[in-house]
């Protein structure tokens, strides 16, 4: 086996008994990459140099996950490096500070290896709406890796970085990870800092790690949890140690299984294996029962009317003056060139949403729309409630299909809105989920299960994920590139 | 809900995004076909739902008062496409 194909946990081991050094780790990386990266195409960044020079500090941190090289998504402000959020209207953006997340990965030096491709200010569900190129699933290249947060799926399942970072608004996080075979976990709102973090709709917008297993999970979530005074929204609250969830019994653990999902047009192979993943849980010791989240389906209408609605005022900053991209062919006037700037530099499912978001607040219409959906929203916030007083977590898909493929669904909004249709209603919660590989369906294609739990109890998700996966190898498989 | 073209062109001047005749009527078809999917919320009683805005249950989060480093003022201008030693630089705003 190549050092690129094992786990950071593996790794880490190797390199505290000295059996490696840091920077063979990072060079295996870096040779993978140079072999694979002109198919997958997951960064647009590269930091290779920078990513040497980590590798070789990193005998100073006492961090598990010293000198462990990692992917960045390209939402995450870096210090000194480009920072395009995949848009145009950022293409020359340099950042004057680091995100928290960014900060906290330097201390424990871990090798940046890029900066990773997503679909523009994370809008999207499979990478496409890239403003600059998209990227390939590792599993097979004519599909889709997932998205928002695609480039880090497909960077780690290609063994192009051993770990990654992504932001997860409506599944950007899980839902990826599912259709690259790998694991991604959306903790809890405010469990991590997201100082740093390009806003595209605060209310719902989490950081998080995408990881090979759920070990490698559990070491990046201590990493990054906890308060930061730099965040008002995140949580002053005690981090455990989550390795210590770690347990392969599931003893005890009451486990809903909500009807609603399977019925959002999921595929046939998806519910077979879902079905057979509950088996799974049963072995070590779960109790599953069916339950039902019964305003779950309206949880798509509602969050494509309060995150385009935070969305259209969080990027009303893109205006051509403090940063980013100025149009050359807007007239000498200040509207103008606002105006033409935000049209030259916006792609399409941006301003779709800009559009939508200013809709919905406007005179008129905010009522009707924006706040209705946030009384919608306590309605399923308060279904999850009801339910998580009788078990300890909640099981479905990830995707209600499988990794689709590059183009299908381009020219249909509303197909692409449903790929999110498991993952979104979590957001709206604000509690936390991991999305684990529970199978593969007859073209080879990698199958997620998405398990939800309590606010603030990202332990019990990983308990159960672990006592999953500690009984299955889909984690196991590599894709063949 | 139908858009017209004038709705969008109403919207956009909203959003500060000048459209193309094309988007115009491409947003109009694609946004009224959206919110028409979303007409089934209507039907949903929020009668007695108080709104979430937030997922947290936070008020004021205070800090002392105590100044902390700032960003230098060159380093705050060096991603403005136009700049001098102290501003930002826009085209003509008033008359």
């Amino acid at each position: 086996m190549e050092l690129f194909e094992l786990t950071a946990h593996e790794l880490g081991d190797l390199i505290r008994k000295r059996q490696i050094d840091a920077r063979e780790l990072t060079e295996s990386v870096l040779e993978r990459l140079e072999a694979v990266e002109d198919r997958v195409r997951a960064y647009l960044t590269l930091t290779p140099e920078l990513a040497r020079e980590m590798a070789k500090a990193s005998s100073e941190s006492e961090s598990p996950l010293a000198g462990i090289p990692v992917a960045v998504k390209d939402n995450f402000c870096t210090k000194g490096i480009l920072t395009t959020c995949a848009s145009k209207i950022l293409h020359n953006f340099v950042p004057i500070y680091d995100a928290t997340v960014v900060t906290r990965a330097k201390e424990a030096k871990l090798p940046f290896v890029g900066k990773t491709n997503m679909d523009e200010f994370a809008m999207g569900s499979s990478t496409e709406n890239s403003g600059f190129r998209p990227t390939s699933n590792p599993w097979d290249l004519g599909r889709v890796p997932g998205g928002s947060s695609g480039g880090t799926a497909a960077a780690v399942a290609a063994g192009e970085a051993i770990l990654g970072f992504g932001s997860d608004t409506g599944g950007s996080i899980r839902q990826p990870a599912s259709f690259c075979g790998v694991v991604g976990l959306k903790p809890t709102y405010g469990r991590v800092s997201r100082y740093g973090l390009v806003a595209f709709a605060s209310s719902l917008d989490q950081i998080g790690p995408i990881t090979k297993d759920v070990t490698d999970c559990a070491l990046l979530l201590n990493l990054i949890s906890g308060h930061d005074r730099l965040d008002s929204t995140s949580a002053d609250l005690p981090v455990p140690d989550f390795t210590q969830a770690l347990n392969p019994s599931l003893d005890g653990l009451t486990i809903g299984v909500p009807a609603e999902f399977l019925g959002l047009g999921t595929e046939e192979e998806v519910k077979q294996s879902i079905g057979a993943a509950i088996k799974v849980l049963e072995s070590a010791g779960a109790v599953c029962e069916e339950t039902s989240l019964p305003h779950v389906e309206y949880a798509l209408p509602c969050y494509y009317l309060i995150a385009p609605a935070e969305a259209s005022s969080n990027l009303a900053r893109y205006d051509g003056v403090k940063y980013g991209y100025r149009s050359p062919n807007a007239k000498n006037e200040v509207l103008d060139m606002y105006q033409t700037t935000r049209r030259e530099g916006f792609g399409a499912e941006v301003k779709r949403r800009i559009m939508l978001g200013t809709y919905a607040l406007s005179a008129g219409y905010y009522d009707a729309y924006y706040l209705k959906a946030l009384k919608v929203r306590t309605l399923i916030k308060q279904d999850f409630d009801i339910a998580f007083q009788r078990f300890d977590a909640l099981i479905c898909p990830t995707s209600p299909t499988t990794a689709f493929r590059i183009g299908e669904k381009t020219d249909d909004p509303l197909q692409m809105y449903l790929s999110d249709v498991c993952t979104i209603p979590v957001n709206l919660a604000g509690i936390p989920a991991i999305s684990i590989p529970c199978g593969f369906d007859r073209k080879g294609l990698p199958i997620g299960l998405q398990i939800m739990g309590k606010p603030f109890d990202e332990s019990t998700l990983l308990r159960a994920a672990y006592g999953f996966e500690q009984r299955t190898d889909y984690h196991l498989r590599r894709p063949t590139l | 809900m139908a858009l017209t073209p004038e709705d969008v062109r109403t919207i956009g001047w909203l959003a500060r995004l000048k459209l193309t005749e094309e988007e115009r009527r491409n947003l109009a078809r694609q946004l009224g076909q959206i919110l028409e999917h979303f007409e089934h919320l209507q039907q949903l009683d929020t009668e007695s739902a108080v709104p979430t805005s937030h997922p947290l249950p936070l008020t004021n989060v205070f800090r002392e008062d105590v100044a902390l480093p700032s960003v230098p003022q060159e380093e705050v201008l060096a991603n403005a496409p136009e700049h001098d030693d102290r501003n930002f630089i826009v085209p003509r705003i008033v008359e």
